[in-house]
């Protein structure tokens, strides 16, 4: 079975893709601009909702109770969209789907689709699936165009262009539309954007989108997007593909009351998205006459199968973890090395690739907790990080890892008074080749990577411990004690010290 | 009341200062200080660096020997974080009821500094003197963990001759994470980076947090670029009185 998520097979560890980012003072500049933005925002509309806290455990109650009942939900699904016409594929990894999705291209004679944004064609890495088929594929969604004709890759699961400024982007659309005098007035760039795509929404006849949500009571499938593009894929060509992975399913069409309320606020900080599309099948006349989904697991089930992480599958992908995390507001997400970046990417990417790669991610994250606080749906991030260290330490790590080794000895000084004692007696001897004017500036090792930006003080004359001990002895030590009776003893430890 | 200290491994070896400004603030408020020297470590670094099986016997070497505690004080919320938020979940995996009996009966008598004396004491003011210009860095595990609040505020805004600073973006992160310091050094000296920044223009002399941990780093990074600021553990700050000598004349 392959499994793509995006560039993550090839990926480097986090901590080495992170390196040329930091460097990048432009992309640093605006990617810590753009979350402050959306979270700033955010923060005002979710202020204004006083039933946010019990929105959010709605939101994961619904999400957890229908991965328990997953199956039936998605047998349900799926008779009630044949029922309305559409047409339901299963894909069990990403090369099926690609395939699937290359094959329903063919077969209606196109040799160009239309996007909305969908993070899971790009998990499956469906683009180069389609051209290598010489199907070309058209992004429509702004941030999506301006990666695509860039060249580059998105760096956020809601806005994938949020690491280019704007002059970035004129620069970009000069090159590839040809424009030579395009200004980097957003009206002007937005104005040049719509002028390329509206050609394409006129005359490509397949359309490619995600899904939001999947309701399994009526076979619906619901699309939120802020521009109107999204939109325009769902109603003018006439063979519309919706690729959604199998967690995207909600029991009941009144389930969306909660998630249309959490989703906008969490993912741009606006109430109501601007465009909330929903369609069941097909209707002779309107809209798409051909309606296919592609279900795709592509590891889906093996993270349902583990109790510890399965709440990761409860993610709609709002981002909103992404904005609120210090560590991917330094770095951006391309150091993710997947199309799912930030605190979710930390624990859904490896989890995809089934804990073989990607094996830095759970790591990358300091346990904040910042993505849990803010998560609509109440998944415990920073609780499956750790989860997902420990699989990695017990499933990859060799017994002979320096840090493995730094770990279990540790661990043998830590069970023992006798050897925590020696080792605090030990270190205090040991570090006097490294110790300089009472300070370490330089340490070797691991520990290099501390003194390496920050300094360390000298191990102190006496523990703590060597204190209350000393304290005891010398009868300095107080019994039940009243404040009068603490103040007199303090007095004559203060005697005595002087 | 007798309180058992619990005063974590990283404070024992190398800040010993915080321990005994605690010592001194708990006795000079009236109460006994016990500290049981067969304590070592609640096993944080290891469970959240992913050796949870090494943590276990260290969960069951606290919980045996705080065990009969009448309440335990520790200067360190994320050590406070660790056991309530973890040691019900490993005691549950390790399928002794008895350890599963001694975790739940024992959770409700740990507090962290702030909690014991706010909660436990019913003081908010605790009649310390400190002045000096200090700055609050809210730790995430005392926020998100222990949703400690303004709890730390209320106890430094009482504080004789304090001039206290706000410190923008308080519940940002500084970057410290345990071994995300050394695993992932160059982000999290990107982190640090924003958070000395912040520090710095509070003009505060002082940093001070309810962690001596992220304390360590963010001061680490202050004395590396030679900032003249340094740290005090908020039990520095609330254990000096008027009729002190003098900052840690009672060590």
């Amino acid at each position: 079975m392959t499994i793509r998520v995006s560039e993550a097979e090839h990926a480097q560890s986090f901590q080495k893709a992170a390196l040329p980012l930091l460097e990048d003072a432009q992309l640093r500049k605006n990617v810590r601009h753009a979350t402050d933005v959306i979270q700033s925002k955010r923060g005002i509309v979710v202020g204004g909702t006083p039933d946010w806290q019990d929105l959010r455990t709605a939101g994961s109650a619904i999400k957890a109770h229908t991965l328990r009942y997953l199956d039936q939900y998605l047998l349900q699904f799926e008779k009630a969209c044949t029922a309305a016409g559409g047409q339901v594929h299963w894909a069990g990894d990403a090369d099926d789907a690609n395939r699937i999705i290359v094959g329903l291209v063919q077969q209606y004679g196109g040799t160009e689709v239309i996007k909305i944004k969908t993070m899971t064609s790009e998990e499956i890495g469906l683009n180069e699936a389609l051209d290598h088929a010489g199907i070309r594929a058209h992004e429509t969604d702004l941030a999506e165009v301006i990666v695509q004709l860039g060249g580059d890759k998105s760096s956020h699961i809601v806005a994938p262009a949020v690491h280019k400024n704007r002059s970035q982007v004129r620069q970009i659309f000069r090159e590839r539309m040809n424009l030579p005098d395009l200004g980097d007035d957003p009206e002007e760039l937005t104005a040049a954007a719509r002028h390329y795509l509206r050609e394409k929404f006129l005359r490509v006849k397949v359309g490619v989108s995600g899904a939001n949500f999947l309701v399994a009571e009526t076979g619906s499938v619901c699309i939120v997007e802020s521009e109107g593009n999204g939109r325009m894929c769902l109603t003018l060509p006439n063979v519309l593909i919706s690729i959604a992975g199998i967690e995207k399913i909600i029991p009941r069409f009144e389930d969306m009351e909660v998630f249309l309320q959490l989703l906008p606020r969490s993912a741009t900080g606006e109430r109501m998205n601007p465009y909330n599309s929903l369609w069941t099948g097909v209707r002779n006349g309107d809209g798409p006459q051909h309606f296919h989904v592609v279900l795709l697991d592509n590891g889906r089930t093996g993270i349902l199968a583990d109790p510890e992480s399965r709440q990761t599958l409860q993610c709609i992908r709002c981002g909103a973890c992404l904005n609120t995390c210090p560590v991917y507001r330094q770095t951006g997400g391309h150091a993710y090395g997947s199309s799912y970046s930030g605190p979710i990417g930390a624990i859904v990417t490896p989890q995809l690739l089934q804990m073989r790669q990607a094996q830095s991610l759970p790591f990358a994250s300091t346990l904040c907790g910042a993505c849990y606080e803010v998560c609509p749906v109440k998944i415990n991030i920073p609780e499956v990080l750790i989860h997902l260290r420990g699989r990695v330490v017990r499933e990859q790590k060799s017994a002979l890892d320096p840090e493995a080794l730094a770990m279990k000895t540790a661990a043998a000084i830590f069970t023992s008074r006798t050897r925590f004692e020696a080792a605090q007696r030990l270190g205090r001897i040991a570090q006097w080749p490294m110790v300089s004017h009472g300070w370490m500036r330089n340490l070797p090792g691991l520990l290099g990577n501390w003194t390496r930006v920050r300094d360390l003080r000298e191990l102190p004359k006496q523990t703590f411990r060597e204190w209350w001990k000393a304290r005891a002895k010398t009868g300095s030590m107080p019994g039940p004690s009243t404040p009068l009776r603490a103040a007199r003893k303090l007095a004559q430890d203060v005697n005595d010290h002087a | 009341m007798r309180v058992s200290l619990f005063i974590t491994c990283y404070n024992d070896t190398l800040f010993p200062a915080t321990g005994q400004a605690v010592v001194h603030l708990i006795e000079r408020l009236g109460h006994t200080v016990e500290f049981p020297l067969e304590q070592t470590c609640c096993g944080q670094m290891h469970y959240n660096t992913g050796y949870q099986q090494e943590a276990i016997p260290l969960m069951r070497r606290f919980v045996d020997i705080f065990r009969d505690a009448e309440a335990v004080c520790i200067p360190s919320s994320s050590c406070v974080a660790m056991i309530r938020d973890h040691y019900p979940k490993m005691a549950a995996e390790s399928s002794d009821p008895g350890l599963t009996r001694a975790v739940d009966e024992l959770l409700p008598r740990i507090y962290e500094l702030t909690e014991l004396l706010v909660h436990c004491f019913g003081l908010e003011d605790v009649g310390a003197y400190f002045p000096h210009r200090v700055t609050y860095h809210a730790s995430c595990h005392s926020q998100r963990s222990l949703h400690l609040g303004d709890l730390p505020l209320r106890l430094l805004r009482n504080v004789r001759g304090i001039d206290l600073v706000d410190l923008p973006n308080i519940d940002r992160c500084c970057g410290f994470g345990g071994t995300f310091a050394i695993k992932m050094g160059d982000i999290s000296a990107a982190m640090l980076a924003e958070k000395m920044k912040d520090v710095e223009n509070t003009g505060a002399e002082v940093v001070t947090a309810v962690d001596t941990s992220c304390l360590m780093h963010i001061f680490g990074g202050l004395h590396r670029a030679r900032a003249g600021v340094r740290m005090a553990h908020i039990a520095e700050i609330l254990a000096p009185t008027e009729s002190d000598v003098g900052e840690g004349a009672w060590a």
